[in-house]
């Protein structure tokens, strides 16, 4: 496919954590400030951090997750990318494919790192954390592809942007939250196999859903 | 190769409630240039996202063979990367070759040789509209939509563009210029947008 692996590079250099563009560090940082700021806000009951600690974490994934959704699209299509792309012959589809590879290289492996140390300020024992590890594994590819089409239906809209793709994405994460959090329930292990299929479904409709919405922003 | 050629016939564009030409047809082939005139407003960048195919004619069909380059008032350049990165990104996608005689000279040519470690967030309204024919030369296409080329540029530059644009034409290519100022190229048509707009008989 013509441009894939160089618009892979381009787009690992924008968005990996440290990357020159912005912060892309914040979603890492937010998300180990949520793990540390829970054990002071709860108390430091070891029981209590251990039986909602799993949760935490997921739910600071996913809200980690949205922060980097207004710089993922939009800059390009101001810029003029799609257009040069569109008349290179090469398809949104193609874009929104290698964009969603590169979002969940830069955030869905480093979060899972993260939650190392995230389990132990929780004091996650180790069979959970593997549990975590494992959801994780199959829940972010998921919030990557959501987190795509929202950027991607949003792309046209000038200011506040930010603001709606973190209330559109709550409602459509909530599947994954629950099969993902819920895995951490004695009997639950079907949960990681059910985030998985939500996540194929997500990751099979974000390139069709997202190469449509930006072509609707470019007609407007 | 077959020669480049771009037909429009009886377009119309709509933006919003309003209807900015209509009943517009045209008729280029390879060596061809045509100027398209109008005050700010009257559509003359809509008229060229059309040729593209990047906007959707409110009526008429665009009929075209041959690969498009465009040239509008966005780069398409990394801000944030040296101007000699982010035009590396267009070199891989539009594959040309990465130090050959003629891109070299083309690089003296727009005097941007200087400016390939400026990030392109420090380069100038000119300097810009300069790479971004850089990047329009190199990916070689038979038919250059020009949206306000002669933007920011200053009076060497504005002849720079018309002798790459005659350049095309003699090479076989095709240009259609939309401009509110004159531009000099022999043999070019011109093409007054104003003249479609739908009249008060309407």
């Amino acid at each position: 496919m013509r441009g894939f692996g160089t618009l892979l590079l381009r787009d690992l250099a924008q968005f990996l954590p440290g990357a020159r563009k912005g912060n892309t560090l914040l979603p890492l940082l937010f998300f180990m400030a949520v793990a540390m700021l829970y054990p002071f806000a709860i108390g430091p009951n070891p029981n209590v951090l251990a039986a909602t600690g799993g949760g935490v974490i997921w739910v600071a994934a996913l809200l980690a997750a949205i922060l980097p959704l207004d710089r993922l699209l939009a800059p390009d299509l101001e810029n003029g990318f799609f257009d040069q792309w569109a008349l290179r012959g090469i398809a949104e589809e193609v874009v929104v494919v290698v964009r969603l590879l590169a979002h969940w290289i830069s955030f869905g492996p480093f979060l899972m790192l993260a939650a190392l140390p995230a389990s132990a300020l929780l004091g996650i024992d180790g069979a959970t954390l593997r549990t975590v590890e494992l959801g994780l594994l199959a829940g972010t590819p998921g919030l990557a592809a959501i987190g795509i089409i929202i950027a991607a239906v949003t792309v046209g809209l000038r200011s506040g942007g930010a603001a709606l793709s973190g209330l559109l994405v709550i409602p459509l994460a909530v599947p994954l939250l629950i099969f993902g959090a819920g895995s951490l329930s004695t009997g639950g292990e079907g949960g990681i196999a059910l985030t998985a299929a939500i996540s194929l479904v997500l990751v099979s409709m974000a390139p069709f859903a997202g190469g449509a919405a930006i072509r609707a922003a470019r007609e407007g | 190769m077959e020669a480049p050629r771009l037909a429009a016939r009886d377009l119309a564009c709509r933006r919003g409630e309003r209807l900015l030409f209509r009943g517009l047809s045209l008729e280029l082939s390879g060596g061809q240039a045509l100027h398209v005139t109008g005050s700010n407003g009257t559509g003359k960048s809509s008229l060229i996202r059309i040729l593209a195919r990047l906007l959707r004619p409110y009526a008429g069909k665009v009929d075209r063979s041959g690969t498009i380059g465009l040239l509008d008032q966005t780069m398409a350049l990394d801000e944030h990367l040296p101007l000699g990165r982010a035009l590396a990104f267009w070199r891989r996608i539009d594959r040309w070759p990465d130090r050959d005689d003629a891109t070299g000279e083309r690089m003296g040519e727009l005097g941007l040789r200087d400016l390939m470690d400026v990030p392109v967030r420090y380069l100038s309204t000119g300097q810009r509209k300069r790479a971004a024919l850089f990047r329009l030369l190199g990916q070689g296409a038979d038919i250059w939509l020009l949206d306000e080329p002669l933007n920011g540029l200053d009076r060497d530059a504005v002849e720079l563009v018309e002798a790459l644009v005659a350049q095309h034409i003699a090479s076989g290519g095709l240009a259609l210029v939309a401009s509110h100022q004159p531009i000099a190229i022999a043999g070019m048509d011109v093409l007054n947008l104003p003249d479609f707009a739908p009249g008060l008989e309407a």
